[in-house]
């Protein structure tokens, strides 16, 4: 049966100064994380990790971009809207479980009551 | 019945754009979620040391970064192996190309998947294995999910080199090829969480 | 003999003769009961020849209609094991008071109620909402098939195969006693170290797969495969909820699919997420397995509402009011679904703030609901309204479902949560919305769209009765549980000390047994109807006047669905193709492409099976085969690349003339 569209279904492709960009980029923002811990660069592990977290953010935006070509042209907009859709429940999920079992923690589990505190 | 094309229906036959492309990207962004839940756990259970080892105790960094750095590399040449497949031109030339960066992709992950076994296998040596503590279960459950789903990926890898020697690149081939491209990425974006997450944070206090 | 041994504890695993249950002479004779129905059917099909047509046509067909048929009958045939359940519960909680102990000691009756859950959940909603949205969609958005119809049959079979592995846990090993939910630590090695928990998690695991390429399927479906003209705005609305379903299942799936995984390596591996010591946490799982449960009685209730959108435009002969608004509650309560999980457990001590946040949530999402309500009744003002058989399952669901609501509000205030959590209030609450909502909605749809799937409407004096045996069946059963619930009576339990309680359970079990007649009622309807379907033949395709592309095809739709695909202009478009002076075309047919049958699926399912009965009983070999079998069949059919061919221009000439014929006939 004979493709009237492009072989690949018109798939967003890159090209090969886009994947070294992304390679190189990468490779920074992976340098970085390892140098600030293995160095104890940072006084605060609080800090260092909100670097940590901020640059991983950014690189997987990178590999988005760069590596899997996101944009909001493809199949109609639909890859990025489910992508957006995904990532607002992965926060939801997220931030939602650790708010929540925080609080569940800190009232119901023995360590948090005084009197369980003297329990073997 | 009018002259003109009838307004109600098309007398030419009606292909639909094929959805493979977009339903392997709706399934991964279900992988998200499952990844993201292992996460979660791995959020709330990952300082529960039971009175054992500490990531701290536990980490080589250094093999992490090689590790890292590998699949990495195994991204581009992927993404290599992609371009050759894209690119016009004498069909069987593209497909040598195309077949060698694949083969360089797949002994990349190999060897990442080689040196996660011997971590593992060195960690529960040490006892320090998945029953130890609530925060090894959800270590290794947590890389290892992503390390099977590596796995999977290489014997795919391995499925569409004897396909692609078969068959050439077809339409067909040129989709899955796609198909695998955007999960081998994916698997890397989730390793990015994992590297900084579990392994970078987890040596922190 | 040391090897020998280790070989028989390899292959077998913990599976011994014991697992037969030949001291319980109630399973015993369902036993024989379901061995004597299983051969009468096997010996029916042999002598009628039909194993051919039964393999060719059905088993392992890639039509989304027969897959669709398939779904609802397996739901149907699950109605009766979670029924039955039900009836056994019903009748156990009328008499055990005081001395009197009843005939299911607590070991039985824990797993009743957990199988009863389980089973209408995911074997009997389930299969009848992906049933419907698989016959349907197609059909409405005017596409010959789903985005991927092998994965669709492949679906099927991992859902059916689920649900065969929880009727297996009836007769070799027991079930689980756990709940539906299965919460941890009781759910965990040390607690239930017996074979039921590990039913209910394979079966659950495969079913789970299915549930979620099917979402996949339908979401890809309806983005990619519209007629040409068919924008959004234009599907019509069942397409749309079916669209919304699909999206909470590939979000909601994948998270139940993890938790259950976590908790079967605690209970394989020895890891200690849910345990009670090594740091583990078992509030965890109650928070991710709602985070999944929420999200999937909206996946219940979505197709319902659709369905009785399509109801209630067709039987008032107008236009459904308000459309775009209809669109954005669907879509509002798909994201709002987010938002209010930890309703399910106020009383697991996160403290006020976060009951606060998750409480005012929960009230909230009840507002879109309210807006569809308000839509289908300004939709019933000022039309001609008929009060066939899908009117009124709709008439019922609105007046039932409304009060299943008003009780859901009630629920959502934290503090009265705090005393009627797990009590009987909260039992009739959730069959309140289900059965009012979810199976009213499921009995309309299949009332409703029966004739386009079988050539003939279902009789409806029979239908009328199951209607109101189920109706009244229903508040008989369900408003002394609220009485019980108020009164502080604690859910899940055999027996009872106060004997002042027991008329409202009588009343309870009358109202079963009403149902029980509304059930029966159901299956003489398919018989009757069956018997007298020449009276009953649906010869134009269209026997309610319907407004959406489904009625423009024949009764029961040609494989290809339709001749030419559709062109769309405006909502509603097969009552605008008819107000347009539509014709029907007679000649120019073209060879239509369509994908070939293939008996993969069924194959790489029951595989799927083999491994998950073979990791329940820890017979490690035939397990590691099983897994080794079912990536070989997987890959094997990645090597078939010929699966499609054409049907040539003659045949569908010859198909569509004996349609013009049939509806010659029809004055």
């Amino acid at each position: 049966m004979s493709e009237h569209v492009v072989p690949d279904g018109g798939a967003a492709h890159g090209s090969r100064k886009s994947y070294v960009t992304g390679f190189v980029l990468s490779v920074v923002l992976t340098a970085i994380p390892f140098w600030l811990v293995l160095g104890k660069v940072l006084e605060r592990p609080g800090a260092t990790g909100a670097v940590l977290l901020g640059l991983a953010a950014v690189q997987i935006v990178v590999h988005m971009v760069y590596f899997l070509h996101m944009n909001a042209k493809s199949e109609g907009g639909w890859t990025l809207l489910a992508l957006i859709f995904t990532v607002v429940l992965v926060v939801i999920a997220l931030s939602g479980s650790l708010w929540v079992m925080y609080h569940l923690n800190e009232n119901m589990m023995p360590s948090s009551m005084p009197d369980m505190r003297q329990m073997p | 019945m009018s002259e003109a094309s009838p307004r109600f229906y098309l007398t030419e036959e009606h292909h639909p754009e094929n959805g493979t492309l977009l339903g392997f990207w709706l399934y991964l962004m279900s992988d998200c979620l499952v990844f993201a839940c292992l996460f979660a756990m791995y959020a709330v259970l990952g300082r529960s040391y039971a009175g054992g080892p500490t990531g701290a105790e536990l980490f080589d960094l250094p093999l992490v970064a090689v590790n890292t750095a590998l699949l990495l590399l195994s991204s581009i040449t992927y993404g290599f192996a992609m371009l050759e497949m894209q690119a016009a031109g004498a069909g069987s030339a593209r497909l040598g190309g195309t077949l060698a960066w694949l083969v360089v992709t797949g002994l990349f992950g190999a060897g990442f998947i080689g040196i996660e076994l011997h971590e593992f296998a060195h960690l529960i040596h040490e006892g320090a294995g998945p029953q130890r503590s609530a925060f090894l279960s959800s270590f290794f459950t947590l890389v290892g999910t992503h390390g099977l789903h590596v796995t999977f990926g290489l014997v795919w890898l391995v499925t569409l080199l004897v396909q692609l020697s078969r068959h050439g690149l077809i339409p067909e081939n040129r989709r899955r090829l796609l198909c695998l491209s955007m999960f081998w990425h994916f698997l890397d974006v989730v390793w990015i969480g994992v590297f900084t997450f579990v392994y970078l944070m987890g040596v922190l206090p | 003999m040391h090897n020998s041994l280790d070989l028989t504890r390899l292959v077998l695993g913990r599976l011994t003769w014991d697992a037969i249950p030949f001291h319980e002479p109630i399973l015993l004779w369902t036993f024989v009961g379901v061995a004597l129905g299983g051969v009468a059917v096997l010996a029916a099909v042999t002598y009628f020849h039909l194993w051919g047509v039964l393999w060719r046509d059905w088993i392992t067909s890639i039509d989304h209609k027969k897959i669709g048929i398939m779904y609802v009958i397996l739901g149907l045939v699950m109605l009766l094991r979670g029924f039955a359940d039900a009836l056994m519960m019903r009748l156990q909680q009328s008499v055990a008071f005081g001395g009197s102990l009843g005939y299911l000691p607590p070991h039985h009756y824990d797993q009743i109620f957990t199988a009863h859950g389980v089973i209408m959940i995911f074997f009997v909603a389930m299969p009848l909402v992906t049933g419907l949205m698989n016959f349907v969609v197609p059909l409405q958005i005017g596409a010959r098939d789903v985005a991927f119809p092998f994965l669709n049959n492949f679906s099927f079979w991992m859902t059916t195969f689920g649900a065969g592995l929880v009727m297996m846990s009836l007769f070799v090993g027991e079930f689980a006693r756990t709940g539906w939910l299965a919460y941890p630590p009781l759910s965990g090695i040390a607690a239930s170290p017996d074979v039921g928990v590990d039913y209910y998690i394979w079966s659950l695991q495969i079913a789970g797969v299915g549930t979620l390429l099917s979402g996949i399927n339908l979401i890809a479906t309806i983005i990619k495969m519209r007629a040409p003209g068919m924008s959004l705005m234009k599907m019509p609305v069942f397409t749309w909820t079916a669209l919304c379903t699909n999206v909470l299942i590939v979000a909601a799936f994948p998270v139940l699919t993890a938790v259950l995984a976590l908790l079967s390596l605690d209970r394989y591996v020895g890891t200690s997420f849910f345990t009670n010591d090594f740091g583990g946490n078992a509030m965890m799982y109650v928070n991710l397995i709602w985070i999944w449960g929420h999200p999937e009685v909206y996946i219940l209730i979505l197709p319902a509402f659709g369905v009785f959108s399509e109801v209630v435009a067709t039987f008032c002969g107008k236009r459904l009011f308000g459309y775009a608004s209809m669109v954005y509650a669907t879509v509002v309560i798909t994201i709002l679904s987010y938002l209010v999980w930890l309703h399910h457990f106020f009383t697991m001590g996160s403290g006020a703030s976060v009951n606060s946040f998750f409480g005012i949530t929960t009230m909230i999402i009840s507002i879109p609901t309210g807006a569809k309500l308000f839509n289908w009744l300004f939709t019933m003002y000022r039309g001609r309204i008929r009060f066939e058989l899908p009117m009124l399952w709709t008439l019922g669901f609105m007046i039932t479902f409304v009060i299943g609501g008003m009780t859901g509000v009630l629920l959502a205030v934290p503090p009265a949560d705090f005393v009627l959590h797990n009590s009987l209030f909260l039992v009739a609450h959730f069959h309140n919305v289900i059965i009012g909502g979810v199976l009213f909605g499921m009995l309309a749809g299949i009332t409703y769209w029966f004739p386009k799937a079988f050539g003939y409407r279902l009789d409806p004096f029979w239908g009328k009765c199951s209607f109101w045996f189920w109706i009244t069946g229903f508040y008989f059963a369900f408003m002394p549980l609220y009485v019980l619930g108020l009164m502080g009576v604690t859910r899940r339990l055999n027996h009872f000390e106060d004997p002042s309680l027991q008329i409202w359970f009588q009343i309870a079990a009358f109202g079963a047994v009403l149902i029980l007649l509304g059930i029966v009622s159901f299956i003489v309807q398919l018989v009757v109807s069956y018997l007298r379907r020449e009276s009953l033949r649906d010869l134009t395709g269209d026997p309610w006047d319907g407004r959406t592309l489904e009625w423009s095809t024949s009764s029961p739709p040609p494989a290809y669905n339709f001749a030419f695909t559709p062109r769309v202009h405006d909502n509603d478009t097969w009552a605008d193709m008819k107000k347009n002076g539509y014709l029907r075309p007679q000649d120019g047919f073209i060879p239509i492409h369509m994908p070939k049958n293939t008996g993969a699926g069924f194959v790489i399912a029951a595989l799927c099976a083999v491994l998950g009965f073979a990791l329940i009983w820890h017979m490690w070999l035939p397990a590691a085969v099983a897994f080794v079998a079912v990536l070989a069949a997987v890959i094997l059919h990645t090597f078939n690349y010929k699966r499609d061919f054409h049907i040539p221009a003659e045949e569908v000439a010859r198909v569509e003339s004996a349609r013009t014929r049939l509806m010659a006939a029809y004055v």
